[in-house]
Order: C-alpha cells, then sequence, then structure tokens
C-alpha cells in the first residue's frame, strides 16, 4: 500500500478524473481511431486499480462504489437492448443506424447506434475489473491474513 | 382458426393466475371456468354438423417440417369435451377445496396451463405437434404434483414421475424423429397411408410404445401413478385419473390403425394392459388409503384402455372409446367424492370412511352410483362400455393374444368389481372407532356453500353415469363419429340391455366372484412397505447419481496443473495432426522482420523462459508481464494499434490479478507431484511450443479466398459510419461475437465473486465449528 499522502492527493484530485476522461474519450474515439469500449473500460479499471494500490475504495466522485455487479447487469443490458432493438423496426441484429444532429455551438454531430453497444462493453470491462478487485483484493486478501491451520 | 384461440385463452388466463392475480386467485379461476365452458361450447357447436374435420396447419420450422397441425374430428372432439367439461367441474369443486389455502394461485395457473396443452394435445393431428403438449403436461403435472413444495413426499413423487415420463417422451420423440426420417412425414393420416412395415417401423412403433406406456402408467412403468396422489384430490382427479394418463390412450388410439399389424404391437400392449391390469387391481383391493385405492384402480382401468385401443379391432375401438368415457366420468366423481370424505373427516382411511354417511349422505350416496358404475353392474353407464369391451374380444379372431387379451380383461374385471364392491363394503359399514370422527368434524365447520360446491360435482358425476346407463343406445350414436374417426370400420352401438349372450354369462359370473371377494377383503391392511416399482426406480436413480459423482470425481479431480496440462495437450493435437496430413508452411516468412522486431521478440523469448526457469512467483508473474508487453509492442510495430493499446491494458491488470491472488498462495513454485511430474510437464511444453508455431505457419499459407478484411474496408464507412475497422467489426460486422466474449467475461467475474463468497462461508462456518469445540 501507498503510504505517501501526496502520492493520495495526487491519485485522488488528478489521475481519477483525467483517466475517467480519457477513457471516456477513448470509448468515443474507437470509432474512427484507435480505441473502443474495451480499450476505454480497461483504462477506467486501471484507475480504480491505481486507486487501490493507494489504499482507497474504488470511488466515482468519492463516493464508494458498493455494488459492481449492477454495473455488470446494465452494460450486458445496454449490449443486449442495442443488439435487438433493430429486431423490432426490421433490422438485423446490431444493424447500425447513423444519425446526424446539429447542436448548438458544438455543431454537427454524428451518432451511431453502434457506440451504445460499446458502452455496453465499457460497463462490462469496468464492473468486472471493479468486482475482481473488490473480491480478489480486499476479501480475497482477508481469507489470506487467516493463518493457515490444517498441518498444526 | 376458434380452437387454437381456445387453447390460447387457457394459456392467457394461466398467466393471469401466475403474474397478475396473485392475490386473487377465485377471480383467476372463474375467469378459467368461462374459458373451459367456452372451450366445451364451442367444440361442442362445431362438432354438431359438422360433415368435414376442419384442420390447420400453423407453419413453425417449415424447412425441417415441424409443423403444428391440428385437426378435430370426432375422437378429438369427445377428448376435448371430457377434458373442458371435467375441467370446469374440477375447477369448481377446487375453489371450496382450497379456501384458505395459499397454494390456490399456482394452483389455478398450472391448472389452466394444463388444460390449454391438454386440449391442444387431443387436437393434433401430427405427431410432433403431439410431442409438444405432451412434454407440456409432462411439466405442469410435475409442478401440480409438487404443489405443496415443503413436503418431502410430495417432490420425491413430483420427480418420479416427471423422470419416468420424461423418459418415456425422449423414447417417443426417437420414435418420431425415424419415422420423419423414414417416411417423411409425422402426419397421422399420411403415416396411415404410408402403411410402414419392416424393422425400423417396429422399432419406431416400439418406441412410441414405451412413450404411451411410461405417461398412461403401464406395466413396468405403473409405480409413478400411485406416487402422484400426493397432489391434491382436485389434481389427482383431473391429471391422474381423467386426462393426462389418458394421452397415452390418445397415442395409442391414434397409431394402432397405422401399426397395429406391425411385429410386435399386439404383443406389446396386450401383454403391458393385462399385467397392469392385475397388478393394478391386486393393489387396490389391499391398500387402505381410499385414493390410494381409486389411484391403482385407474392404473387398472388403464391397462384395460390400452388392450381395447392397442390391439387394432374395430370393435375394441369402439368399447375402447366408450369406456374411456365413462371411466373419465365415474373416475373423477370418485376421486372429488373422496375428496369430500377427506374434507369431511380428515381421513381416508378405508376402515373409518363409513362414518361419512352421516355427514355428508348425498356425496355418499354419489359415490356408491360412481362405484357401480366402476364395478359394471347394470343400469350404470359402466356396465353397458363392459359389456361392449366383452363382446369385441369375444367376436375378435387374434388367435392366442386374442385369449390372452379376452382372459386378461375378465380377470381384471374381477378385480375391478372386487375393489369396488370393497369400497362399497367401507361406505356402509359403521367403523369401529366413531370418536375420530367427532374429533375431526370439530376442525372442519365448512360452510353450507362450500360443502355443496365440494358435493356437486360428485354429484353430477354419479348422475351422469346413471343417465348415460339408461340412455346407452343414444349415447352410443353419439360415440360412432370418435371411434370412426380412428377406424372406419369402427361403427357400432351400446345397448343398456344387450340380451341374453356369451359376455353377459361372463359378465355374472365375474360380478358374483368380484362381489364375494371384494366384500371378504379385510378392509384394516398391513403391509405398508414401498411398491416394487417405486425401490427399483429409487435404486436406479440413487445409482445414477453415484455412478454421475464417480466419473466427474475421475475428470474434475480439482488439480489445476492437470486441467492445464489436458487441456494444452488437446489444443495441440490439431494442428499437429493437421501438419502431418497436409505438411509443414513454408518458413520464408521468418526473415521478413525489421531488426527492431527481432531484438523485441528476442527480449520476449528471454522473458518466456525466466517465467519456466524461476522459482518465486512474484518475479515469475512480472515476467510473464513482460512477455505480454513485448507482444504489445510487436503489435504497434506491425500496425495494430487497437491489439496493442488492449494488449497493455489487459497485460497491466493481468499483473495486477496476479499480485492480488499471489498474496494468498505460497512464495515460491509448489514442487511437482509425484503423478505429475516435471518429466510429463517439460514433454506438455514442448508438444506446445511445437504445435503452436507450426499452426501459425501453416495458417498463413492456408488462405484460399480473398482477406475477409477487404470486405470489411470497403463496407465500413457506408453502412457502420466508422473509420476504424477493428472497432466496426467488434461492435457490427461481428458484433454477436462481442456479445458472447463480454457474456463470458461477466460469467467469470461472477465466477471470481461467488468463489470468494463460499471461501468466506466455508471459513465462517470452520471458525464457528472452532468456537463450539473450544466452548
Amino acid at each position: 500500500m501507498i503510504k505517501s499522502k501526496i502520492l493520495e492527493e495526487l491519485i485522488d484530485r488528478w489521475l481519477t478524473k483525467v483517466g475517467t476522461l480519457v477513457a471516456i474519450f477513448i470509448t468515443f474515439r474507437g470509432h474512427n481511431a484507435p480505441g473502443g469500449g474495451f480499450a476505454g473500460g480497461l483504462i477506467l479499471g486501471a484507475v480504480f486499480v491505481l486507486q487501490y494500490l493507494a489504499g482507497q475504495q474504488p470511488t466515482i466522485r468519492r463516493k464508494p462504489i458498493l455494488n459492481p455487479e449492477r454495473l455488470l447487469g446494465l452494460g450486458l443490458l445496454l449490449a443486449l437492448v442495442t443488439t435487438a432493438t433493430p429486431l423490432f423496426v426490421g433490422g438485423a441484429p446490431l444493424e447500425s443506424y447513423i444519425w446526424s444532429i446539429t447542436l448548438p455551438q458544438i455543431g454537427k454531430v454524428k451518432i451511431v447506434s453502434s457506440t451504445f453497444f460499446d458502452f455496453g462493453v465499457f460497463f462490462v470491462v469496468v464492473a468486472v475489473v471493479l468486482m475482481v478487485l473488490t473480491f480478489l483484493g480486499t476479501r480475497g486478501g482477508a481469507i489470506s491474513h487467516e493463518p493457515t491451520d490444517g498441518a498444526g | 382458426m376458434v380452437f387454437f384461440a381456445a387453447v390460447v385463452a387457457h394459456f392467457a388466463v394461466a398467466v393471469l393466475a401466475l403474474i397478475g392475480l396473485r392475490r386473487r386467485p377465485v377471480i383467476a379461476a372463474c375467469a378459467g371456468l368461462v374459458v373451459l365452458a367456452g372451450t366445451a361450447l364451442v367444440v361442442a357447436t362445431q362438432a354438431i354438423g359438422a360433415t368435414s374435420a376442419p384442420r390447420k396447419t400453423i407453419e413453425w420450422l417449415p424447412l425441417l417440417g415441424f409443423n403444428f397441425t391440428f385437426q378435430v374430428d370426432g375422437f378429438a372432439v369427445v377428448m376435448a369435451l371430457l377434458v373442458s367439461l371435467l375441467g370446469f367441474g374440477v375447477l369448481a369443486y377446487s375453489i371450496a377445496y382450497f379456501e384458505h389455502d395459499a397454494t390456490f394461485t399456482r394452483f389455478v395457473g398450472l391448472f389452466m396451463a394444463f388444460a390449454g396443452s391438454m386440449i391442444g394435445l387431443v387436437l393434433a393431428e401430427d405427431l410432433f405437434t403431439m410431442f409438444i403438449f405432451w412434454e407440456l403436461t409432462s411439466v405442469w403435472s410435475f409442478l401440480l404434483i409438487g404443489l405443496h413444495d415443503k413436503s418431502e413426499v410430495a417432490r420425491r413423487s413430483a420427480v418420479r414421475a416427471l423422470l419416468t415420463t420424461g423418459a418415456g417422451g425422449l423414447c417417443m420423440l426417437v420414435g418420431i424423429g425415424l419415422l420423419q426420417n423414414q417416411f417423411g412425414t409425422t402426419s397421422f393420416a399420411q403415416l396411415r397411408e404410408a402403411a410402414p412395415t419392416g424393422t425400423m417401423a417396429s422399432v419406431a412403433a416400439s418406441l412410441l410404445l414405451l412413450g404411451a406406456f411410461t405417461k398412461s402408467a403401464q406395466f413396468p412403468f405403473h409405480f409413478w401413478l400411485p406416487g402422484a396422489m400426493a397432489a391434491p384430490t382436485p389434481v389427482s382427479a383431473y391429471l391422474h385419473s381423467a386426462t393426462m394418463v389418458k394421452a397415452g390412450i390418445v397415442l395409442l388410439a391414434r397409431t394402432a390403425p397405422i401399426f397395429g399389424d406391425t411385429g410386435v404391437w399386439r404383443w406389446w400392449v396386450v401383454l403391458a394392459g393385462v399385467i397392469t391390469m392385475l397388478i393394478g387391481g391386486w393393489r387396490a383391493l389391499r391398500e387402505t388409503d381410499a385414493k390410494l385405492v381409486l389411484a391403482h384402480s385407474t392404473v387398472s382401468q388403464l391397462g384395460l384402455l390400452t388392450v381395447l385401443f392397442g390391439i387394432g379391432s374395430p370393435y375394441a375401438t369402439y368399447a375402447g372409446v366408450a369406456h374411456l368415457v365413462a371411466h373419465a366420468i365415474f373416475k373423477a366423481g370418485l376421486f372429488l367424492g373422496v375428496g369430500v370424505i377427506d374434507h369431511e373427516l380428515g381421513t381416508r382411511d378405508v376402515s373409518k370412511i363409513g362414518a361419512a354417511r352421516r355427514s355428508v349422505p348425498v356425496s355418499v350416496v354419489a359415490i356408491g352410483a360412481c362405484l357401480l358404475s366402476m364395478a359394471g353392474i347394470i343400469p350404470l353407464f359402466g356396465f353397458a362400455t363392459k359389456e361392449k369391451a366383452l363382446v369385441a374380444l369375444l367376436d375378435a379372431e387374434f388367435g392366442l393374444v386374442g385369449s390372452i387379451a379376452l382372459w386378461g380383461i375378465v380377470a381384471g374385471s374381477v378385480f375391478s368389481v372386487a375393489y369396488s364392491v370393497r369400497l362399497l363394503h367401507a361406505l356402509v359399514r359403521t367403523p369401529n372407532d366413531s370418536a375420530s370422527h367427532d374429533e375431526h368434524h370439530a376442525h372442519h365447520e365448512a360452510s353450507a356453500l362450500v360443502r355443496s360446491t365440494l358435493a356437486a360435482p360428485v354429484v353430477v358425476a354419479a348422475v351422469v353415469s346413471l343417465g348415460f346407463g339408461f340412455a346407452a343406445s343414444t349415447v352410443g350414436s353419439w360415440l360412432v363419429s370418435p371411434s370412426s374417426a380412428l377406424d372406419v370400420k369402427a361403427v357400432s352401438k351400446l345397448a343398456l340391455w344387450p340380451g341374453i349372450n356369451d359376455a353377459l354369462l361372463i359378465s355374472l359370473v365375474v360380478i358374483a366372484i368380484g362381489a364375494v371377494i371384494g366384500w371378504k377383503a379385510p378392509l384394516e391392511d398391513n403391509s405398508a412397505q414401498q411398491p416394487q416399482g417405486e425401490r427399483v426406480f429409487d435404486a436406479v436413480y440413487d445409482a445414477t447419481i453415484a455412478g454421475a459423482k464417480r466419473i466427474t470425481a475421475v475428470i474434475q479431480p480439482g488439480s489445476l496443473p492437470i486441467y492445464v496440462g489436458v487441456t494444452l495437450l488437446l489444443v495441440s493435437i490439431a494442428p499437429l495432426s493437421a501438419t502431418f496430413v497436409d505438411g509443414f508452411g513454408s518458413l520464408s516468412g521468418l526473415t521478413s522482420g525489421t531488426a527492431l522486431e527481432a531484438s523485441v521478440s528476442i527480449i520476449a523469448i528471454v522473458l518466456a523462459l525466466g517465467v519456466a526457469v524461476l522459482q518465486s512467483r512474484f518475479t515469475g508473474a512480472m515476467f510473464l508481464g513482460g512477455v505480454g508487453y513485448a507482444i504489445a509492442a510487436l503489435f504497434a510495430l506491425r500496425g495494430a494499434p487497437d491489439l496493442a493499446v488492449t494488449q497493455l491494458l489487459v497485460e497491466t491488470l493481468t499483473i495486477v490479478v496476479f499480485l492480488l491472488a499471489l498474496r494468498a498462495m505460497t512464495r515460491i513454485t509448489a514442487r511437482p507431484v509425484a503423478r505429475f511430474p516435471q518429466i510429463t510437464r517439460m514433454f506438455i511444453a514442448a508438444t506446445v511450443g511445437i504445435a503452436i508455431p507450426l499452426l501459425a505457419l501453416a495458417a498463413r499459407d492456408a488462405r484460399t479466398a480473398p482477406s475477409a478484411s477487404q470486405e470489411y474496408f470497403a463496407r465500413s464507412v457506408d453502412e457502420a459510419g466508422g473509420r476504424n475497422v477493428v472497432n466496426v467489426i467488434l461492435v457490427d460486422f461481428r458484433g454477436f461475437d462481442t456479445m458472447g466474449e463480454i457474456v463470458v467475461l461477466a460469467i467469470a467475474a461472477l465466477g471470481v465473486a461467488n468463489l470468494v463468497r463460499a471461501a468466506e462461508q466455508h471459513r465462517r462456518a470452520a471458525i464457528s465449528v472452532k468456537e463450539v469445540a473450544g466452548s
């Protein structure tokens, strides 16, 4: 565990925020440049790993994430809904739909339906990392501190 | 098609009862009554004056030839009427029976689902359609037998019934498959035209018979039906006497005209039916629980129906249809009547039920009438149908097997008279201890409405048995259409008084002998041991479970090195064998890399060797991560940024996970165990090390079609709106794969969570055990 106050501050104030932004950026960017939901999810996962190594609970805006299973379900649901929705409008599963809308100040934005699928992947990956950290890290760790008996 | 709508309406009420009206089961039950009555009305109005049998096919998997085909012929009409009218009576009865019982909601839902499936089954004009509904009824039956799921007996009985009928259903499916394969159809009419003969037809027919015998509780599968009496009375009355167990009979009725003359068919059905008739009759004479007496008598009567429908003679078929109707009516009345007595006295013991005639005299008289019908006493309907059965078999000319059938039925009839008379005796006798009556009576101060609701269906059954008996010739003319739907020659008539003939004389002797045996038969019996069939079933069941455990212990020893070793060896076999067959790939590409790539590769190789040699787990994990980073670097150098980024991130997280897991393990690698020595490990490692590069080389040269990526490049921007083709493949073109992968990821994460939770629980249990031991 990292005991340094400065490092803790650094991680808490900068790395978490920047890392989260980068992760979301990478996910969005994936459609046209290297990146995507998988990479983005892993980056956010790496942020949580850093928090963990700094001796903190994985947090978002200082609130601990208590239930990664829900995030897992949310991700799967999002991916599933994106997969199945085209079926109801006569398309093939996962067929992409492209919308172009114009937002004030920003300009023309192209939205592709598969982005939602990618965010499903993103959430699943983040949730998997969180669950491994929670269970193998915090709770699994508790097991290892138990003195091994059996021989004695 | 209106009949299909009727089936759907049943399921709709079932869903309503199970989901929408959980707190108001009585309303759901009333909706069910409306649907059942409506179905009966529709069936009756459609059948009257119908010149042809309406037929409807709903395509399901047309390419495989699997469609839902329904046909409303005479037999389907009479069965559908039985299902819906008896369903109406039993459901009305159950409203009173389940008063203050929390399981009523579930009962109504399952009951309606069952009724819908049963209607579908009897309307089916196609083996495959029938099979689907057949299996559905098995499932509902399982759930209904186990309605009181807190009871161990109910659960075990439910499992026995499900496994038995389920196994038969699977045999039937194989038989259907054989027929479909051989004759290209599963429709009854088309199969009859094809007139299957030969070995394949015999095998298929035997498999179908297995299905019919398990469903209709024929020897040697007769044991599950008495066990199913763990279910509440309405379930027993409806599923396990009047309708579901008749499904096997329906199958026999539909297929006997097709297979009647094939090989072993006639012997099979006659022997199974006769043995079942005798076993059921014998057990019915000895049981002390009135409901079990009825259960065994049902088994016995089903044996009779099996013989009549299966033997394949037109008159026997006609007699079978008539007796099927008679049996459904009197047996439903008897089950419900025993339910009334049970509700009143709190006991079904035959030595005590005599007390019921003071408290529920009307019901007892009605039960008596149903019993006389079961015994085949004039003027009840059962007499006319039993006579017809005897006449049909006296006339039939099947040689030895025909004689066995005839004398089997005569012996079976002696039993059926005997157990009916025994129950009558129990009802008219004054029980030894009248104290129990008063004691139970205090618990059952049911309202007059409840009591009359309970009694009404019993009385109706008795009145119908009597009325049909007096109107036997009219009823007989109604039954011509149903039986001629099965076999065009099966046209006959019923009569209350057939005149003095051989059959009548046999009947008189049968009644005389049976009455004496039944009256003398002890009411307080004794042999309270588990039936043979159940014990055999349990032995087979337990042996299967034990065998499965032994096999699991061998193929899943719990040793990680062995799992990994076996998996890796199997993975290596395919590329190695392919290489030996098709030759090696060329080595030319090996020198095409740059110097930078070569040096990264060398780093990777050195690190990998380090992993194999190092003793410390921690350092090993670090080196393994190093290998991964080197691979990522190679990806980047080769122009695959997406792969490189992902590999880098995954590698990082993997190291962290490794370190987390390593905290719970010893610091240095464990020594190889004796049964998995170092030399074996080295052999496996070498095999994989040779096989995978060979695969890579061969794969590079194996291209026969243009690269898929060209097409993806072309379609990426237009169809999926993305310029990063790797990502577009992941989320669009091959999105299904990604979907599967994230599901696997999710399962892995849940697996980790559950393993850790289980370990925690285990530890907690161990601690509490220690504390108990310490204190």
